[in-house]
This record gives structure tokens, C-alpha cells and sequence, in this order.
């Protein structure tokens, strides 16, 4: 495969001088950022670092919020969140399927959609009757049956279970590979940004502090030692030193 | 959550669809290593059929007994036959059939009217601010007052017919509708409405497939408090002016010493009461059967 960055040209996202802030404090600060088109981004940053108010802000969510700036992002935008988000009155198929015309056709790709994420013969299920991880699933098959040009996902994999979330990530790379949309992808999880993403922002009190391209093939070992190179300069980058228990015994944000 | 552990096949053929969490302890009786009993169930179990009417079944029997042993004084209150033999005179005579569809008829144009009213209240100020500013305030001061005490002025303003007894049997359906509906408009998850907006819904399908569903447990606590207001209301009106329905035989009866007469009203109006509640649960249980709770 040649490499991505020959590939991508046209930014499905651009953002410059993007500024929000909530009661006088900034959380975005002055960010200029372009996504090409089909690139697997991973934005990493602490709780409270701006990258909600990021994704929100490029999912067109934040109505009330105060901000200046040009945003561009593609028409078909999904958005995946920490939670399903499934509503519990509709079936699994319903719920893939809310937004969408509600024709044949479309009820037709839903169930393509529920296959790939391997939720086939799941259809007719109440979501309370699923898992977590098969909830997650089924959110994941109603962002993609919009056919999206740019899918955001909030901390998509924060409430699972370890061992699911190793499946989801593989599950999320594979559907991907196959459907391109330009993907970004909030997390606080530094190994899951690397083992998913082929660029990685940092974002730290509004600004992007490293931006950071992965050049390693796919799929990746969570072993691997050369992703521990990265590992290492995503954690400065954060300010965490892995070596250093604080006084309580465990690791911190160094204190400046 | 997945778990398949190994919950032995005790009539869970029927129990389709159970939560694979909290059944397995129930009818685990593999026994659990290193556990002595097993974990009692919280919920209250399996529900049988018609077990609703053991509770009536029972009291009926004790009456009867009462009766048949002479305990009770028929003058005070009549025996559960003499109850039955007084019903069916009635119903040769033709006049039960005449206070029956007389009470039916108002109860079934106050609740459609209240029924309306309440929903339609609910939605106004359940989705739009000006209508909340509008509506909500007037509901709760409306509901402040009791409704029984408004029946002098309504009956200056709308004559002693039949128009005021529907208002009044409106007024006390559409209140519990409206309060009930419109608390579960409000509680509709704010994650919901930004889903919505990710999925680009538009507002018709936004109300047809977020707020409607979502309102609707409520709708039906308030859908089962007006039906059983409906009836109380229509005691007290037919006692007001009436020349038919079931108050007003009850009313006449009381004149007459005659008990039996008395009890029959009492015994349709719980018929009756008993038989709607029902009816608005089975609706419920096949609208909401999405939702796993103590009751099913």
C-alpha cells in the first residue's frame, strides 16, 4: 500500500484559529488544524484539555458555547459517543436505522451494517438485551450506515472492558480499511491512540502541543518496541513520567 | 454479560429474553461451590394469571360466609345473592340498562375530552417554552383547586344538564394526563436530543421517534389515575340533579332503605373501574414491552 500521506490531499477538516471558551475561561485556544480526507486521527490530552469541546465543535454541537474561528468539516458526519447511545424503545435494527430514510433500501444496509459489526441476526433485540461491548456495536453500525465522510468518536471504547476494548479497536481499524471516512479519535488512552491512528494530536489546555505521524503498518502489536519510542514522547508530551511514582504511589502530571 | 453459565433449563423454556444477570441465581440449583443457600431474588417473581382477582374472590367469599351465618344485618348491609337477585330485576326492568349506558356515556365524553386536553397541554408545554411559560403554571393552579368545588360555578354557568357533570369528569382526567405526560416529556434524556441532532432528525421525526416514546411511561400512570378519576367523579355528579345513571339509583335507593340496591351500584362501578384499569395495563404491558421492570 503506498503511504497514506501520498493519498490524502484534500483536508475533509479544516480549523483555523478555532477558539471556545465556557464562562470566560478558554478551552480552545486559537487552534489551526487540517484533517486530510480518509486520515485516521487520534486526538489524546487529559480530561478538561478541549478535546470534546473539539469534537463537539466539529460535529456542530455546541450551540451555546462562546467561540470565534472557521470551521470546515464534510456534510456526513457520525458520531460515535463513550456511551451506545441506543434508544431503549426502538430495536437493534430500528436504532441503526434512526435518521435514515426508512425505506427498503435503507433497511437493507442496516442489516449489511449489523453484519459487519457482527451483530447479524441481532436485529430484532431490545439493546437493553445486549452487552456492552454488542451496544457499542450496534452504535458503531448506525454511524456507519450513514456512509460518512468524517466519523467522530468521543472515548468510543471508555466504558468497556479491556478485553473488548482490544476487540473494538480491531473492529474500528477494519471498518475503517474498508470504508475510508476520515476518522477522529478523542481519547485519554495513549496505546489505544497508537495502536489505532496513523497521526496523533496532543492537545494540552487548548493547544496542540505535539502532532505526531505514525508510520508503522498495521495491524500493530501492543508489544511492539518501536511503538514504545512513540509511547514515550506522547507521555512527555502530557506530562507524564512513567518512572516517577508521585508520593502517593502513583503517576502524575508532573507539577511545573 | 454474555455469560452462558450454565442456568439449568427449569422453565426457562417460556421466560424468553430474560436478563442473563440475577435469573441464573434464581433457578440456579446446580449448587455454587463455596456457597451454602443461594441468593434470594429481589424482584417478587414469576407473575401468575389472574392473580389480580384473588384479593376481590377473597372478600366475596368472606361476605357470603358473614351473610350465610347470619353475622351481618341485612337491613345494614344485603346479602351477596340478594345483591345478584336485585341486579337481574333491575336489568328485566330495563332501568339498570338505562343508568348503565347513562353513566357510561358521560364518562366515556369526560375522558375522551380530558384525554385530549391532557396530551394535547402536554405536548404544547412539554416543547416549546412559550407554551410551558403559558400552560404549566394555569395546570398546577387549576390543579390546586378542587375540582368538586367548581361544580357550583359550573353549574351557573353551563345549567344543571348534562354539559356540566362532562366538564367537571374533564377537568379531573385531563389534570393527572397532562402532570404525568408532561414530567416524562421534561425527564427525556438530553443525550437523546443530541442524537437526534448527530442523525439529523428533523422536528416531526425528532417528537415521532425521541419524545413520544420517551413520554409515553408516563402518559400511561396519568392514562390509569384519570380513568379511575373519571369514576370517582361520576359518583359524586350523579347524586347532583340527575334523573338516570348509577349515582342517581344509588341516590334513590338511599332514600328507600335499600341497600341491595345500593351495593349493585357499587359492585358495577368496581366492575367497571377494575375492568378499564385492566384493559389500559394490557395496553401498557404490549407498548412498553421494551422495558424490564418489577412488573414483567
Amino acid at each position: 500500500m503506498a503511504p497514506l500521506a501520498q493519498q490524502l490531499t484534500r483536508p475533509a477538516v479544516s480549523l483555523r484559529s478555532l477558539t471556545r471558551s465556557f464562562d470566560g475561561r478558554t478551552v480552545l485556544d486559537s487552534v489551526d488544524l487540517d484533517i486530510p480526507a480518509g486520515q485516521f486521527t487520534a486526538l489524546l490530552g487529559h480530561s478538561g484539555s478541549g478535546k470534546s469541546t473539539l469534537l463537539r465543535a466539529v460535529a456542530g454541537l455546541d450551540h451555546q458555547v462562546v467561540g470565534s474561528g472557521e470551521l470546515t468539516a464534510p456534510e456526513r458526519v457520525s458520531v460515535v459517543f463513550q456511551d451506545s447511545r441506543l434508544l431503549p424503545w426502538r430495536r437493534v435494527l430500528d436504532n441503526v436505522l434512526l435518521g435514515t430514510e426508512g425505506n427498503k433500501e435503507a433497511a437493507e444496509r442496516g442489516r449489511v451494517a449489523l453484519a459487519e459489526v457482527g451483530l447479524a441476526g441481532r436485529e430484532r433485540a431490545w439493546p437493553s438485551e445486549l452487552s456492552g461491548g454488542e451496544q457499542q456495536r450496534a452504535a458503531l453500525a448506525r454511524s456507519l450506515v450513514r456512509e460518512p465522510e468524517l466519523l467522530l468518536a468521543d472515548e468510543p471504547f471508555g466504558a468497556l472492558d479491556a478485553l473488548t476494548r482490544i476487540r473494538m479497536h480491531a473492529l474500528l481499524r477494519r471498518l475503517w480499511e474498508r470504508h475510508r471516512p476520515s476518522v477522529l479519535l478523542v481519547t485519554h488512552d495513549v496505546d489505544e491512540a497508537i495502536v489505532l491512528a496513523d497521526r496523533i494530536l496532543v492537545l494540552d489546555e487548548g493547544r496542540i502541543v505535539l502532532d505526531l505521524t505514525i508510520g508503522r503498518a498495521h495491524p500493530r502489536s501492543y508489544r511492539d518496541p518501536l511503538l514504545g519510542e512513540y509511547r514515550e514522547r506522547l507521555l512527555a508530551a502530557l506530562g507524564v513520567r512513567e518512572d516517577v511514582p508521585s508520593e502517593d504511589g502513583l503517576v502524575t502530571k508532573d507539577s511545573k | 454479560m454474555t455469560t452462558s453459565t450454565a442456568a439449568p433449563a427449569v422453565s426457562n423454556a417460556k421466560t424468553k429474553q430474560v436478563p442473563e444477570t440475577g435469573r441464573t441465581w434464581r433457578t440456579g440449583r446446580t449448587g455454587r461451590t463455596g456457597r451454602t443457600g443461594h441468593r434470594r431474588s429481589l424482584a417478587p417473581g414469576k407473575r401468575l394469571p389472574a392473580t389480580r382477582l384473588i384479593g376481590p374472590a377473597v372478600f366475596l367469599a368472606l361476605w357470603a360466609a358473614a351473610s350465610a351465618a347470619h353475622l351481618l344485618d341485612p337491613g345494614a348491609i344485603a346479602a351477596p345473592w340478594t345483591v345478584l337477585e336485585t341486579a337481574g330485576q333491575l336489568w328485566t326492568d330495563g332501568t339498570l340498562t338505562t343508568d348503565v349506558l347513562t353513566s357510561l356515556e358521560r364518562a366515556a365524553y369526560g375522558f375522551a375530552i380530558g384525554l385530549t386536553a391532557g396530551v394535547a397541554l402536554a405536548l404544547t408545554s412539554g416543547l416549546s417554552r412559550i407554551g410551558e411559560a403559558l400552560i404549566d403554571g394555569t395546570v398546577n393552579l387549576n390543579r390546586a383547586i378542587p375540582t368538586l368545588g367548581l361544580i357550583p360555578l359550573f353549574i351557573l354557568w353551563l345549567g344543571i344538564g348534562e354539559t356540566f357533570k362532562i366538564a367537571i369528569i374533564a377537568i379531573v382526567v385531563y389534570i393527572p394526563i397532562y402532570l404525568n405526560t408532561h414530567a416524562a416529556l421534561s425527564g427525556i434524556d438530553s443525550r437523546f436530543v443530541e442524537l437526534a441532532e448527530v442523525q439529523g432528525l428533523n422536528r416531526l421525526t425528532f417528537i415521532r421517534r425521541i419524545v413520544i416514546p420517551g413520554a409515553l411511561p408516563g402518559f400511561f400512570v396519568g392514562l390509569r389515575l384519570g380513568l379511575t378519576g373519571s369514576w370517582l367523579s361520576l359518583v359524586v355528579l350523579e347524586q347532583i340533579n340527575a334523573t338516570s345513571g348509577l349515582g342517581y339509583m344509588m341516590f334513590q335507593a338511599q332514600n328507600y332503605g335499600r341497600t341491595d340496591i345500593i351495593l349493585v351500584g357499587l359492585l358495577i362501578y368496581g366492575v367497571f373501574g377494575l375492568a378499564s384499569d385492566s384493559a389500559v395495563r394490557l395496553i401498557e404491558r404490549r407498548v412498553l414491552s421494551w422495558r424490564r421492570s418489577l412488573s414483567n
